[in-house]
């Protein structure tokens, strides 16, 4: 349903996506893309959506090519990694305004009971919680019922019961045969989701193929451990503290931790 | 792009800034109609008014708009609608809610006033029109350079150096000009430097409405000369207009190429 051919995508000097080459043809399936900050996931999941242009090679979905095209996206639900919305617009107002403006919506209602957002509803979004919007966010994504189900960080800002909603919601969309991309950094979620998994690295795609053959690969049982023993392997692009003494490589990036440690200081 | 404009406007006119800029409005044209008690005289000091404040306050609202809308600008561009529909709509949304507080603002004192019945409600009109087509030029403007530019910081320097030097340094430079190249024959430059500027043009063509030479300066003058009060009016607002078409123009050309 989904396929990329060699795209490239830069932002200034910054070569963010190098050449991926994926596609997504089995529905009822669920693909998480992982890979460090700045591996280029949102960017590939934005160049999908139309969002971002990418410079070199080609998307599309359903067959039809998405480059200057805006129909095609009435067959993705997606979820944007930060929700933010007009704080003057109540959350229902909200609802209806983007039902308004994409006709189509079927499944709100059960969505708002299922997350609990029904005392919500007269509310100013200002005046709503981080996770509580992230609620309304995924209400927004979902209450369309698209063939194609494409996630970004879905899982920010939940507590544990959302969380188990999200879960259940997920499992049950796969299980009615839609084209689920994911994209978190909470290796758990992953592991309990997802079917497959994508590792971007530098803006290529380092590894697709289930969890267990990744873990496999890299020799350990742990997904968690599997993808740092991968980003060990790549330090540079690498920031998190467990792996800057991996940088010590080269003579320059050995300043680097010293620095990160005097700015953490100040 | 109607439904985008629909909730821009719903949105904005509920905001607290809307009514404050309203409530100016209010006090600032009773208090004059209260104190002067001629129309003529209101209109031309609200020009004044219109001509900094309108601008301003567009530019303003424009880029902050902007800004604080980018995360549902995200939402709605995954979405099945056209880019330039979004960004349109917005950016009409927000002029027309700006205009409805500026022509509320200073309708309503006036109408009490009876201006109906007043002959000098032309041009307390044309008063009103180019405060709402200066209200479009700046809002629209200051939306292209938030598009254009992502830092918030360099965005909001640039729209206030905009401001800056339509509506305040541009006459000193315009003056400066005309001083230092006294001994030329000035008139086709001056005509040309007032369409570089909406809010000159604006000006012109309120006081070509009002007929008072005094007030014209140069460039008013240069216009009377050439085109009468007829052909001035007619030019200036075809150069307004062409004013509206540059930022919509704008807006749509680096909609289609941003990434978001």
């Amino acid at each position: 349903m989904i396929t990329c051919n060699n795209v490239q995508k830069a932002f200034g000097k910054n070569q963010v996506l190098q050449g991926i080459d994926l596609d997504f043809r089995e529905s009822g399936r669920i693909t998480a893309i992982l890979g460090p900050n700045g591996s280029g996931k949102t960017t590939l999941i934005k160049s999908i959506l139309g969002m971002v242009l990418p410079e070199q090679g080609s998307i599309t979905v359903n067959e039809q090519p998405v480059r200057k095209q805006w129909a095609y996206r009435s067959a993705i639900d997606y979820l944007p990694q930060i929700a933010r919305f007009p704080e003057n617009l109540t959350v229902s107002e909200l609802m209806s305004m983007i039902k308004d403006i994409r006709p189509g919506a079927s499944r709100d209602q059960e969505l708002i009971n299922r997350f609990g957002l029904k005392p919500f509803l007269r509310k100013r979004l200002g005046n709503l919680s981080g996770g509580t919007k992230q609620k309304v966010n995924i209400t927004l994504a979902m209450m369309y019922d698209s063939p194609i189900l494409i996630f970004d960080e879905p899982t920010s800002g939940l507590d544990p019961v959302a969380m188990q909603t999200l879960k259940a919601l997920i499992q049950e969309e796969k299980e009615r045969g839609k084209l689920i991309l994911v994209t978190t950094h909470i290796m758990q979620f992953v592991e309990e989701v997802a079917d497959e998994i994508v590792f971007l690295l530098e803006g290529k795609t380092y590894f697709r193929g289930p969890i267990q053959a990744l873990k496999d690969r890299v020799g350990v049982d742990d997904l968690e451990a599997a993808i740092a023993g991968i980003l060990r392997e790549h330090p540079i692009v690498v920031a998190s503290p467990d792996t800057t003494r991996r940088i010590s490589a080269n003579p320059i990036r050995r300043k680097i931790p010293g620095l990160l440690t005097s700015f953490k200081k100040a | 792009m109607w439904k985008i404009l629909k909730y821009s406007t719903y949105d904005l006119l509920r905001s607290r800034w809307a009514y404050l800029y309203l409530g100016f409005f209010l006090l600032f044209t009773a208090g004059f109609l209260y104190l002067t008690g001629d129309v003529g005289k209101v209109v031309i000091s609200l020009m004044n008014v219109i001509l900094i404040l309108c601008p301003l306050i567009a530019t303003m609202f424009g880029i902050m708009y902007h800004y604080n809308s980018r995360e549902f600008t995200e939402l709605l561009l995954a979405q099945p609608i056209r880019r330039t529909s979004i960004f349109w709509g917005q950016f009409l949304g927000l002029a027309i809610a700006l205009s409805t507080s500026l022509v509320l603002g200073i309708g309503i004192p006036f109408l009490l006033y009876g201006i109906t019945h007043d002959p000098a409600i032309w041009q307390f009109m044309i008063l009103l029109l180019n405060g709402v087509v200066l209200t479009f030029i700046f809002s629209g403007l200051a939306f292209w350079i938030g598009l254009r530019n992502d830092n918030r910081i360099r965005g909001f320097g640039l729209a206030i150096l905009l401001w800056l030097v339509m509506a305040v340094l541009y006459d000193g430079v315009f003056l400066l000009c005309l001083i230092v190249f006294r001994e030329y024959p000035l008139d086709s430059f001056s005509l040309f430097a007032t369409v570089f500027n909406p809010v000159d043009l604006s000006r012109i063509m309120i006081l070509l409405k009002l007929d008072i030479s005094a007030l014209m300066g140069y460039t008013g003058a240069v216009f009377q000369k050439f085109f009468g009060n007829g052909w001035g009016i007619l030019l200036s607002t075809l150069s307004l207009l062409a004013w509206i078409a540059i930022p919509v123009a704008g807006i749509r050309y680096t909609a289609l190429r941003k990434d978001f």
